[in-house]
């Protein structure tokens, strides 16, 4: 269990004041401009040896995607936050961009000057006003003390930091779609490659990281990666917010180890299950995209990348959203899929079409109104949506209908049975 | 397009930026690399967006304001156009005075969103979302998760998040409304937000110095 002396957002719940004087008492911007001293190159390396993994939902290395930036470049390099926190279950990024703004800035400075970047650009969804207010002023307060700007910290290096909000697209989240929509244009995802490191913002090099990655870096680098590494589990190092909602008796975000099992998360921090554990449905480990996992599951699984992928899910933004059996199951999908219908950009004809076609189906299982052979059909249909998009938001919007069919086929065999003897005749077949 | 579908309402004839838009203009622009003020189109249409709000009291984008948009950052006209339509927080036509913003998506409806909408729709004579209060006070929409979860049910007023909503929460916030008071946003309940409800079980145990560096 994770101790208070090793939790790195000291002001999660806004219990003190986010701003520079209290920040910097409790340990931000300390002599920021020795951790640049030690060279882009050292700064990069420690990040690589803490293991750090994108904090985002895709777990990739972090001191890795940072290395992928040229060494030398004519061009300006950017580093962009994506603060676009959408994924259903997730508001971890918003505790840290209200309560610990300073961490992220920091952390846009250190990593910015570990990647040659001239400027860090903040993507923040539209709908976090307020939080981007107190973003704002966190940066002005940084420029006016000197630790961004000119000179920035005193070590010589010049670095801007510039919040930018957008205006409700999950579908921004997506790095390249939040690339194109910083350009002023619809957030449409890019084809990969080129990768952003090569050709990114304004065709510049660019490197995307979630808010919680660069907002950990700089207690990171002031620790040390071997500090980070003796935490969470091998290959799942360090600590994590986690985002505890639904049917728990106190919801609420919490920074633990990666690893924690699944079952203490919720019961120690959000006073268990609602009814008691006995009475879990299944739960969503990892934000809407993730397929979700029945009570059978939850009772041992660790909450880490590996450990849920062994599963069959994931732990995406370590999102837990948890549902008791009065739950509907089938109906807290269908409205997922809802969610990505209405979020698709239409760029793609199998995801434009497909999450419509998938929505309509899954509202007809919310009745029973349908055979059971379309439950193939709906799993044949997600199939061919995942993997033939763009990006990932065809296969976020297959993967829960998969878990649903996967854990929870004979629900929806049992409702199709219910309506077809409530109600004669036969209903139609696929639309 | 949306702006014009036949909808009952007007679009004004012209649109110009007050002062007020153009010293927000100039910073957000200031933001960009040279050449690429285009990145600043969604700023600047919340900027037209606020404006209407200041000059009528309804917070939306008319045509003449994405125009002006587009003369203003050197955009074709269809560029400001495709953006304005393609995000969801742009109002494409005129809204009440008080924007109702229920997010209905899972993490929400698990905790009672359901309830909210209903006593939106039962408080304000609404029917459906996207509609107007007869009164004029109130729009009602439907949204898709705002990020907030572990705080759920939300429903956004304007651009302020109230939280840990339910029935009663919901009516007492729109008789507020109506009496021309803003309470203060954040979760209902009384809890410290996205803390447990009866406070922390964190973060108890540290001590920061009240000014000056500590290390880390």
């Amino acid at each position: 269990m994770l101790q208070d002396k090793d939790r790195i957002f000291t002001n999660l719940y806004g219990q003190h004041d986010p701003f520079l004087k209290a920040a910097r008492a409790r340990g931000d911007w300390d002599n920021t401009a020795a951790i640049l001293a030690r060279g882009r190159d050292a700064i990069i390396q420690e990040m690589k040896d803490s293991g750090l993994r994108g904090r985002g939902g895709a777990g990739f290395p972090t001191g890795l995607k940072w290395s992928f930036m040229p060494k030398q470049s004519d061009r300006p390099c950017y580093l962009v936050v994506n603060a676009d926190e959408s994924e259903p279950g997730t508001c971890k990024d918003r505790d840290i961009l209200r309560h610990d703004p300073h961490k992220l800035v920091e952390g846009c400075l250190v990593a910015g000057f570990a990647m040659g970047a001239t400027a860090a650009y903040i993507y923040i969804r539209g709908e976090f006003y307020n939080e981007s207010v107190a973003l704002q002023h966190a940066i002005d307060e940084a420029y006016a003390a000197g630790l961004i700007g000119k000179n920035a910290c005193g070590s010589g290096y010049d670095y801007d930091v510039f919040l930018h909000r957008g205006a409700g697209a999950y579908i921004c989240g997506e790095e390249t779609a939040l690339i194109e929509s910083l350009e002023g244009k619809k957030g449409m995802p890019r084809m990969k490659p080129p990768f952003p490191a090569g050709v990114g913002l304004y065709g510049c090099p660019s490197t995307v990281n979630n808010v919680e990655s660069i907002a950990v870096a700089p207690t990171i680098l002031r620790r040390g990666a071997s500090w980070f590494t003796g935490l969470g589990r091998q290959n799942n190092t360090g600590q994590k917010l986690f985002c505890i909602s639904g049917h728990v008796n106190k919801p609420c975000n919490v920074e633990e180890e990666l690893g924690i099992p699944l079952k203490e998360l919720i019961e120690k921090y959000a006073g268990g299950v609602r009814g008691g554990w006995d009475n879990l449905l299944a739960i969503i480990p990892g934000g809407a995209s993730v397929p979700l996992i029945p009570k059978s599951i939850c009772d041992d699984v660790l909450m880490d990348f590996d450990s849920l992928r062994a599963v069959r899910s994931g732990l995406g933004t370590a999102a837990v959203i948890v549902m008791d059996k009065s739950t509907d199951v089938i109906k807290a999908i269908a409205r997922l899929s809802k969610f990505y219908m209405h979020e698709s950009c239409g760029q793609c004809t199998p995801c434009r079409e497909g999450t419509g076609w998938m929505w309509r189906v899954m509202t007809r299982m919310v009745e029973g109104r349908a055979t059971p052979d379309e439950i193939d059909t709906l799993e044949q249909v997600t199939r061919q949506v995942e993997g033939h998009t763009i990006c990932a938001l065809g296969d976020a919007a297959a993967w829960p209908i998969q878990g649903l069919i996967r854990h929870f086929r004979p629900v929806m065999e049992a409702r199709i049975a219910a309506y077809k003897t409530r109600s004669r005749p036969m209903p139609m077949a696929a639309e | 397009m949306q702006a014009t579908s036949g909808s009952a309402f007007e679009q004004p004839a012209s649109f110009a930026f007050d002062a007020d838009s153009e010293t927000e203009i100039a910073k957000i622009v200031a933001r960009y690399p040279a050449g690429k003020q285009a990145s600043a189109v969604i700023p600047a249409l919340y900027i037209v967006q606020k404006q209407m709000k200041r000059q009528t009291g309804s917070a939306w984008v008319p045509v003449k304001g994405m125009d002006a948009v587009g003369a203003r950052l050197g955009m074709p006209p269809i560029r400001v156009y495709e953006v304005a339509t393609f995000y969801f927080m742009f109002n494409m036509k005129p809204i009440g005075k008080y924007h109702l913003q229920v997010c209905t998506t899972t993490p929400c409806w698990l905790r009672g969103s359901d309830a909210v909408t209903e006593t939106c729709r039962s408080e304000t004579g609404i029917k459906d979302f996207g509609e107007t209060s007869a009164d004029g006070l109130f729009t009602m929409t439907e949204v898709e998760c705002l990020g907030a979860c572990v705080n759920a049910p939300i429903l956004q007023v304007d651009d302020d998040f109230y939280e840990d909503m339910d029935a009663g929460k919901v009516t007492g916030l729109l008789a507020a409304l109506r009496r021309g008071e803003r309470p203060a946003p954040g979760s209902m309940s009384g809890r410290q937000n996205s803390a447990p409800d009866g406070g922390p079980t964190t973060l108890n145990t540290l001590q920061f110095a009240p000014q000056g560096t500590v290390g880390g």
